[in-house]
């Protein structure tokens, strides 16, 4: 009632405030990729861009889930305990083999966004409460399931997804591709993903309009807890041991930067997939950037901050012109 | 704070010299002129109505008085020096107010805290001092004749009185000038009737009303001079008493005077009975303190008005109908079938659809095209095995669009971009999409301009006689009566009468909303 009548003082944005809103994220991996070609020996090669790409198939991964539920005005806080919990599973069935591991990891993961789903959809808690509890206490029970032990992995089927090539190809980057094409057919080709995006732009219309609002927020939910169960098998492929402890650490922050970067509001109501995709390439570019130069990791970190303000800053913008 | 006894009062409609004054503004937006070189004054202890027509440029001008937008040519006075306001706090602080016609405050916080907002009363260690709080504000409210708890949330209260709260709020910060933007569209007739004494108590005090509004009773009541615009600029400055209805009317549309005299003022055809079976049988639709055993039945091809005041039930019937509001009792059929209870998709599955009352909430999805809200809820109809089809949606997009004449620049403009009257039609084609059998509309022409009216109403028209059973909700006592071929009457929560036939007008209709026995 109140809400839209209080964005109209805020100030029109400029023309180039626009450009940033929709660009922005491109034109910073050019700038980023200038300055390296010029200033960073080595980064130009085939070698690196597949490291780098590699690197970052976990964090886009749990991103691409992400963009989905903020797309519906939600966030999941979950993401890093669903990539423990998946990671401290694996060595439970490591003797059954790929298939039931991957499986059994999916669906714990997706267990998980049951729960996020049905407390958000359902009962109506907060999504940031709701995913917040769920990101202590997925930890916490990955860390009672591994007696808070390293378990390293030594079934080569499983390392393969983490380390293993097809034709060349790491698996890790095919497992990528997949995603993205499905949740972007997903997002811009179905019934579901414009009603997701209904749900975001105004819950109110579309439980009016008779959208099956809850069922599809549980969905997206669940959507975003097996993305990130995937980026845990990943992850603890690549590293060839589940490590709960530290697996998926802070990697909301990363799939919400990322998300945000790319141009989806947190406001909800549109979700970017390829622009999701950039803003995880630009977050690995600076960290690749910062360690190439010998800064420490730390400082990565202060940079995603940085980043995440001034993607906010921005969007506050294009909020405003509603 | 209370308001001081006036100590000289202005003659009501005094030559005095403007208190607000804008000269030649003229204001573009990319490329659009909104307002052009308008002149503009009101003067103390005046009431003047600003009337338009959607697009007309009243908004704007609003905005620029308010300091929300800077005009880009021209200058604004403020008791005769020039003024600049950067920014809406500035004219605050000038002395200009603004009641919206949505409530401007803060719907958590209690009554007192949103009236003093920003300027608590502190005690002496710099603290917020509730006790007095609470007490000038009810002071301050009792000068009104509003009896509230202060200390309760504001959204605890009905609408009308969450505004009479923001119009005590602005008024007790000392304005000097008093902008209303449609301030009746969400009170009741007892409340209106409270504004327009608030009205006439601040015109004592030597404030200026600006009263903008679409309703003409309203308009000759409450105002004595006015400014019509049309197309940014002012086409039409004078006294109220000088200007019949009509020619009003004539100068907002740019249409001859002959012209709109001989439609009648809604666009409304002669209402048409109907034989066949009931398709929407409603019976003792009950929820506690809302509606208590409510029964209709309405056949294809009439439209049925449902009179009522605020808090009457009315938007609760059809709410109940709809699915919307879960109910204690009560079951609709269509055409015979049951319809599961206090389900959107049920109900719209068995053909039942409601146009929400508030649009803007309930019915757009702003950050969305025309396109896509317009498919919203038939997507599913409109999609191969989950997957959406661009040609079905783009089949129904435009016969729609065409249709119903909605203006906008592409389907895939966005939806917030449209006029207020558009964004009804948007709202009217999501629901003919989906080839509804009953239609339930909640104040379907609030909020939109005189040409997107008429359009509206002519459209009701069309499509009861194509077969659509029609419920209508109105607060115009005119669209009711010109529109329905019956009349089903609520007061408190249950049916008071129905008037058929010849019965059918304001007279009958306002006798039994008040509910005065014949």
């Amino acid at each position: 009632m109140t809400e839209q009548t209080m964005t109209v003082s805020l100030p029109t944005r400029g023309v180039g405030l626009g450009i940033l809103q929709t660009y922005g994220v491109y034109l910073a991996i050019i700038v980023l990729l200038l300055y390296n070609f010029f200033f960073t020996p080595n980064f130009f090669n085939i070698g690196n861009f597949r490291t780098q790409f590699v690197q970052v198939v976990p964090a886009l991964i749990v991103a691409l889930g992400m963009a989905l539920v903020i797309g519906t005005e939600g966030i999941d806080l979950s993401v890093g305990g669903v990539m423990a919990l998946a990671a401290a599973v694996m060595p439970l069935y490591i003797g059954y083999g790929l298939i039931p591991v991957v499986m059994i990891a999916i669906v714990v993961g997706g267990l998980v966004g049951v729960i996020n789903g049905s407390l958000v959809a359902f009962i109506g808690v907060q999504p940031i409460v709701a995913t917040l509890s769920l990101m202590v206490t997925g930890r916490g029970i990955a860390l009672l399931i591994a007696h808070e032990q390293l378990v390293s992995i030594t079934d080569p089927t499983i390392l393969a997804i983490g380390r293993g090539t097809v034709v060349g190809i790491p698996c890790s980057m095919i497992i990528a591709v997949v995603a993205v094409l499905l949740i972007a057919v997903l997002v811009n080709r179905t019934t579901f993903g414009k009603q997701l995006i209904a749900i975001g732009g105004s819950r109110r219309a579309a439980e009016l309009s008779g959208l099956p609002v809850k069922r599809i927020l549980l969905m997206v939910y669940i959507l975003c807890a097996v993305l990130a169960a995937i980026a845990g098998i990943i992850g603890t492929a690549r590293l060839g041991a589940s490590v709960p402890s530290t697996l998926g650490n802070l990697i909301e922050l990363s799939a919400i930067t990322a998300v945000v970067v790319g141009g989806t509001p947190l406001t909800g109501g549109q979700v970017k997939v390829i622009g999701t995709i950039a803003g995880a390439a630009l977050l690995q570019f600076i960290s690749a950037t910062l360690n190439q130069h010998n800064v420490p990791d730390a400082y990565s970190q202060i940079a995603q901050a940085i980043i995440i303000l001034f993607a906010v800053y921005i969007q506050r913008g294009r909020l405003a012109v509603r | 704070m209370t308001i001081e006894p006036p100590t000289t009062a202005p003659l009501p409609g005094s030559v005095e010299a403007p208190v607000l004054e804008a000269r030649g503004v003229t204001k573009r937006f990319a490329g659009v002129t909104a307002l052009r070189s308008v002149d503009f004054a009101v003067r103390p202890g005046e009431s003047l109505a600003l009337m338009g027509e959607n697009g007309a440029g009243k908004s704007t001008l609003i905005k620029v008085l308010t300091g929300v937008y800077q005009p880009d040519e021209g200058e604004l006075l403020l008791g005769g020096s020039i003024a600049k306001f950067a920014r809406p706090l500035d004219a605050q602080r000038a002395g200009i107010s603004t009641i919206y016609q949505e409530v401007n405050l803060i719907p958590l916080m209690s009554v007192a805290q949103n009236i003093f907002l920003g300027r608590e009363p502190r005690n002496r260690f710099g603290l917020i001092d509730f006790t007095k709080m609470v007490a000038d504000a009810r002071g301050l409210l009792d000068v009104y004749g509003i009896d509230v708890d202060v200390r309760k949330p504001l959204r605890s209260l009905a609408l009308g009185v969450q505004q009479m709260v923001a119009l005590a709020r602005s008024v007790s910060i000392n304005a000097r000038i008093v902008i209303m933007d449609e301030p009746t569209s969400s009170l009741e007739a007892r409340e209106v009737e409270t504004l327009f004494s608030v009205v006439s108590l601040l015109r004592e005090q030597g404030i200026a009303i600006v009263y903008v509004s679409h309703r003409m009773d309203e308009i000759y009541r409450v105002a004595e001079r006015i400014v019509i615009l049309r197309d940014g600029a002012v086409v039409r400055v004078g006294q109220l008493s000088d200007i019949p209805r009509v020619e009003l009317v004539s100068l907002m549309l740019g249409r001859s005077v002959e012209k709109v005299r001989r439609s009648g003022s809604t666009a409304f055809s002669a209402t048409n009975a109907s034989t066949a079976p009931p398709v929407l049988v409603a019976e003792d639709l009950s929820r506690r303190h809302q509606i208590d055993g409510v029964d209709m039945q309405i056949r294809p091809g009439e439209v049925v008005g449902l009179g009522g005041l605020l808090g009457s039930g009315r938007s609760e019937t059809l709410k109940a109908i709809a699915g919307v509001m879960q109910l204690d009792r009560g079951r609709v059929t269509v055409d015979g079938k049951p319809v599961r209870s206090g389900s959107v998709p049920a109900a719209i599955r068995a053909g039942i659809v409601m146009l929400p009352e508030d649009r803007k909430a309930e019915g757009i999805v702003p950050n969305l095209s025309v396109r896509d809200n317009i498919v919203l809820a038939a997507l599913p109809r409109l999609s191969h095995a989950g997957f959406s089809s661009r040609r079905n949606q783009d089949a129904v997009v435009e016969v729609f669009m065409k249709r119903l004449h909605i203006k906008a620049s592409s389907p895939d403009q966005i939806v917030s971009e449209l006029s207020g009257g558009n964004q009804q039609k948007v709202m009217i084609a999501r629901w003919l999409a989906m080839r509804p059998k009953v239609l339930l509309l909640d104040e379907p022409t609030r909020g939109i301009d005189v040409g997107a009216k008429a359009e509206v109403q002519a459209l009701i028209d069309e499509l009861a006689r194509e077969g659509l059973a029609i419920v209508l909700v109105s607060s115009e006592v005119e669209e009711v009566v010109e529109g329905s071929g019956r009349v089903i009457v609520l007061r408190d929560g249950s049916i008071e009468t129905e008037l058929q036939g010849a019965d059918v007008d304001e007279e009958h209709l306002l006798a039994a909303l008040a509910g005065v026995n014949e």
